[in-house]
């Protein structure tokens, strides 16, 4: 897992985040990485979890309607 | 007369007439299930709901009647001169003296017409390999972005919107409008549906429309709307009409949802399982982190054990105890050594004391010396008239020696 290289959570889309999330435990699971580093994933892992339920219940259906060719930025 | 009267042959009622007639309409299987051709007249539509009409030909006509819940099931509005074509089963209404069908479906004959064209495209698309179950894609599980293709003022939209909202209000919805009925309707829905897949390339499209009638629905059944959906890049959900219409287009979807609703749901994971599933995750998390830490503190305990048998306070420890070993030891064997001594010694002290000559004074001995202080030891030292030194154990005295024995008398 390349940690340093990975977003900040908070910046993570819901998928992103869940399937970042099955890695880290797929890999804290392992149980093959030095302590410090499996803190840190473990960590990360924690933040992402709290990442991925916040996004579930807090989250607003956008909708958007397609006129002619052009996609209008604004909610319909 | 009498006699006659015996080999009369039975007189039937009135009902058991009719009853006997019903009973022979009711047992024939081809009267029980038809369908009859003809024009409606004398329509009529009491406020029970049921419906009555006469259906009639050039030469004949056949009283029909519709029950309420049969009725329901129309979808178009029946009048009379219309031709039709009726399902139903023969009986008798034994009040009216009538044999009548009995309906429970109606089908205008131009209905009648387009369903054999239905039939002949469906074969027709089905012999191309346009429905075939290997052309199916699976539905992403997990979709960003939704396409719908459908009215923008039907009430199968805001159905759709409100599933998405409670279900999987994550993703973003991008409402491709379109006619979902009418001449205009499919060239309508293809363009509607290339422009979301050729622009916006969503996860996956819907295509929907609430329920209507057979000619509401019948631009699904638009061959080049079909072929749209069939080769259509993004993977296809329909929710078109109820739960018994199956459009052409339902055929060619990659799944095909009951309603629009249904469509919604198929098309999205539910969030309260999406939510369950990253607490799953995080329990593991929590487990695996805490076995890692607990096998840490494991092998932590294991290393410092043999740290410590390893380390050289370890050996100072036992060179230390070995030393004290020797040191008791020595202690002891000093002591043991000091004790053999003691003993010499308080054996010479004894022996010391016995010569003491003050010990042997107080046993009542005399020492007697010369006033040279001499000891007399022998009379070859005195002579008579000598003045010698007498010592006792407790003081002394001076005397002359009166005379001299030279030997004394040993027996």
């Amino acid at each position: 897992m390349e940690i340093n290289k990975a977003l900040p959570v908070d910046r993570l889309s819901y998928d992103a985040a869940f399937a970042e999330l099955e890695q880290v435990v797929a890999a804290l699971e392992r149980n093959t990485l030095a302590l410090e580093e499996s803190l840190a994933l473990y960590e990360r892992g924690q933040a992402l979890a709290k990442r991925c339920t916040q996004l579930l219940e807090e989250a607003e259906l956008r909708v958007r309607v397609l006129s002619g060719d052009t996609l209008p930025e604004e909610e319909a | 007369m009498q006699q006659f009267t015996l080999f009369q042959p039975p007189v039937l009622s009135v009902t058991e007439l009719t009853r006997y007639l019903r009973g022979l309409l009711e047992g024939d299987s081809t009267l029980q299930d038809t369908w009859v051709q003809g024009e409606v007249s004398n329509f009529a539509r009491p406020s029970s709901g049921h419906l009555y009409f006469t259906l009639k030909d050039a030469s004949a006509a056949l009283k029909c009647v519709i029950w309420r819940t049969a009725a329901q099931r129309i979808r178009f509005g029946m009048q009379d001169g219309m031709a039709v074509e009726v399902h139903g089963a023969i009986s008798i209404y034994e009040p009216g003296g009538q044999y009548q069908l009995y309906v429970d479906a109606v089908r205008s004959v131009g209905e009648g017409r387009l369903y054999q064209e239905f039939l002949r495209l469906k074969a027709r698309l089905e012999a191309e390999g346009c429905f075939d179950e290997s052309r199916k894609r699976l539905l992403p599980t997990v979709p960003k972005r939704i396409g719908i293709v459908t009215s923008p003022t039907g009430a199968a939209l805001q159905d759709m919107l409100n599933t998405l909202r409670v279900r999987y209000p994550l993703v973003e919805v991008i409402l491709s409008p379109t006619a979902v009925q009418g001449e205009e309707a499919p060239l309508q829905i293809i363009r509607a549906l290339e422009r979301l897949d050729r622009l916006i390339q969503p996860d996956v499209i819907i295509v929907a429309r609430g329920g209507g009638s057979l000619e509401d629905l019948w631009c699904f059944n638009d061959e080049r709307v079909v072929r749209a959906i069939a080769s259509c890049a993004t993977p296809v959900v329909t929710g078109i009409g109820h739960e018994t219409d199956t459009t052409l287009a339902d055929y060619a979807a990659d799944y095909r949802a009951p309603t629009p609703t249904g469509a919604a749901v198929a098309a999205t994971p539910d969030r309260l399982e999406l939510i369950q599933a990253c607490d799953h995750l995080a329990d593991r998390l929590d487990a695996g982190m805490q076995n890692r830490l607990a096998g840490e503190r494991e092998r932590a305990r294991l290393i410092a054990a043999r740290l410590r048998q390893a380390s050289p306070l370890w050996r100072i420890q036992n060179a230390r105890q070995l030393l004290d070993n020797l040191i008791e030891r020595t202690n002891r064997s000093v002591s043991y050594g000091l004790a053999l001594r003691r003993a010499r010694v308080d054996g010479s002290t004894s022996r010391l004391q016995a010569l003491n000559p003050t010990l042997i004074l107080q046993r009542g001995y005399a020492l007697v010396t010369l006033p040279g202080g001499e000891i007399v030891r022998t009379t070859l030292q005195v002579k008579p008239g000598i003045q010698v030194q007498v010592h006792l154990a407790e003081g002394g005295f001076d005397a002359m020696v009166a005379q001299v024995r030279p030997q004394i008398d040993t027996d």
